[in-house]
């Protein structure tokens, strides 16, 4: 297992850190060793072995997430939510280390506004699953709704089955992972951060892209605006093949076939163009 | 923001559709508490055509008493231009002091018979058909249901729509779900926005077609009536209105036999799917579904441009 400092080294070496920000939207978002030491001050300490479980079939969402908090105070490091039943906003605003465990789906909003915790989902999830998320990991194993990753900004999401519309719409870090395909206009938006997709993505992939870089598994119907064929890298390669080994999706037949999208960067820094420009642009 | 839903047995079967929709639109009473609407086929027995119809709107009944004689009177209006146009009235129902449903035998024009009801004042037929009755007034499921006893009403599919009123007002008018006149047993529930509604508004005017509401979601209805009578399929009309209307939007259309949904190019508007061998149901969230699955199941939100049909 490598450790965090050649991890950083090797994110310089695939160029995620070379780039020179400018315009009123960009700033130095995510530092990784930040996000990977960070504890919020008044973060209860839960003990990892400590279970509980319980079944949400007849809870309320409040109730339910009140019930989480409870528990996370009380010390549980590993929590267990029974039938979920789709409802909406569950798990939203934990900033802990957790081992959380869905056994169900979730409705719209589900893990969203998280730092922290390792959540794992054994159903679908429907729109807005895990929103500005910050650092941990959520894990689905079956599909996920449009919006899936909308503005996060850093940990890694992944979903086994297909998503999607705007997948990573707004994206500022992190690491998105599709086992099969998504729909239109994902990374739309992008600013930061990797997103894989293994199966097809659909029409206006990366539209109006900022950076980041989005690999795809299988066909891409269309790129959106700006949105460009990059070369796949042998860092590329190797970040592929360890990130999907990590969560049982690498394909059989390795990384190789995978391509590379990346921003164009004609509409960098849009804000600062004269609208003829812009026209020209567009 | 509005929630649809829908819901198909296949292979003929039947089942308390009534009681079911009721579940799946009062599941999604937060995505729209003005008013309900639903259309359900049950098991046409007899051959009688089954027509809804109101005459005054829910809230006309608050403006004195003078009202209250009126609805009679444009009922009995009604009542004289079926008999004038040989209809036989096999049976009729008060469902409520101003909407009404009647049994009819008549083998006749349908868009001759709407044209001779609706010109009475007030009068809006809401549906004609063997199988559709399409039920809305204002409130949520709940209340619809049981002001129109519809908790034992058994059939094959449906489709239903709360709605949040943007674009138009808040009356039975304006809610869906919206039946495609004249076309009998036709109906069409929507999520979205048309923003091209007055141009094909006046395209499909010109063509002779009526509209009773301002709002856009007639329009899909009056769209869908238009290409079937061109000899679309009710698949090729759902694909076609992708290529044509512009906006964002999700909808369904059943028809006696069938259940159809289209979605815009942008994907905007929610539709999740659930299909397993003996039934197909779809709604704007999966809370909707789970109230008639209370257990796990697999569901997946169609893609952007997709239409899928699907038979009892």
């Amino acid at each position: 297992m490598e450790d965090l400092n050649s991890q950083v080294q090797r994110s310089y070496e695939m160029g995620l850190h070379s780039e020179q920000l400018r315009g009123r939207t960009q700033q130095r978002f995510f530092v990784p060793d930040e996000a990977e030491n960070f504890v919020y001050p008044d973060a209860p300490d839960v003990d990892f072995n400590r279970r509980a479980e319980f079944d949400a079939a007849e809870m309320t969402t409040s109730e339910i997430n009140r019930k989480l908090r409870s528990l996370i105070n009380e010390g549980y490091g590993t929590i267990v939510v029974k039938n979920p039943m789709a409802r909406h906003s569950l798990g939203v605003g934990i900033l802990n280390r957790l081992n959380l465990y869905f056994e169900g789906s979730l409705g719209y909003f589900g893990c969203g506004l998280i730092d922290g915790p390792n959540v794992r989902i054994s159903g679908r999830v429907g729109w807005s699953c895990a929103e500005n998320m910050m650092a941990g990991t959520v894990v689905i194993e079956k599909n996920a709704g449009s919006q899936f990753g909308a503005a996060m900004r850093g940990g890694d999401l992944v979903c086994k089955g297909q998503v999607g519309a705007r997948t990573g719409i707004d994206m500022k870090g992190g690491t998105i992972i599709v086992g099969k395909s998504t729909g239109a206009f994902s990374g739309f938006m992008m600013q930061r951060g990797r997103m894989v997709i293994c199966g097809d993505a659909g029409p206006n992939l990366g539209d109006s892209m900022y950076d980041g870089m989005i690999f795809v598994g299988g066909k891409i119907a269309s790129l959106g605006v700006d949105a460009v064929p990059a070369e796949l890298t042998d860092a590329d390669r190797e970040w592929l093949t360890r990130k999907l080994k990590m969560y049982d999706l690498l394909p059989p037949q390795g990384v190789d076939h995978f391509q590379k999208i990346v921003a164009g960067k004609q509409l960098w820094n849009y804000d600062n163009l004269e609208p003829a420009e812009k026209k020209l642009i567009l | 923001m509005c929630g649809i839903a829908g819901l198909i047995h296949r292979g003929g079967k039947s089942s308390g559709i009534g009681a079911e929709m009721t579940a799946m639109l009062q599941a999604l009473k937060h995505r729209g508490p003005d008013s309900t609407g639903f259309a359900i086929y049950g098991m046409p027995d007899g051959g009688e055509l089954v027509m809804r119809f109101k005459v005054a709107e829910q809230e006309d009944l608050n403006r004195g008493l003078a009202i209250h004689q009126q609805v009679k009177e444009r009922r009995q209006q009604v009542d004289r231009r079926l008999t004038d146009l040989g209809v036989e009235i096999v049976d009729a129902q008060e469902a409520t002091p101003y909407a009404f449903r009647y049994e009819l035998k008549f083998d006749g024009d349908l868009k001759l018979l709407a044209r001779h009801v609706e010109d009475v004042e007030g009068a809006e037929i809401l549906s004609i058909g063997r199988g559709l009755e399409l039920i809305k007034d204002l409130g949520d499921a709940q209340r619809v249901a049981g002001q129109y006893q519809l908790e034992g009403f058994r059939g094959t599919h449906g489709i239903g729509h709360t709605r949040m009123a943007t674009e138009s007002d808040v009356d039975i008018r304006s809610a869906h779900p919206y039946w495609a006149y004249p076309y009998s047993d036709i109906a069409v529930v929507h999520n979205g926005q048309l923003t091209n509604y007055w141009t094909k508004r006046r395209e499909l005017e010109r063509k002779g077609h009526r509209f009773v509401s301002n709002c856009d979601s007639e329009l899909l209805a009056v769209y869908t009536a238009d290409k079937l009578e061109n000899g679309y399929s009710l698949e090729d009309s759902l694909r076609q209105s992708i290529e044509e209307l512009d906006g964002v939007f999700t909808y369904l259309v059943a028809t006696a036999d069938s259940l159809g949904m289209a979605k815009d190019v942008m994907a905007a508007k929610p539709m999740v799917l659930y299909e397993s061998d003996d039934t197909v149901a779809l709604a704007s969230e999966e809370i909707a579904i789970r109230k008639i699955f209370p257990r796990e199941i697999d569901t997946f939100d169609p893609y952007e441009g997709e239409v899928r049909v699907w038979k009892t």
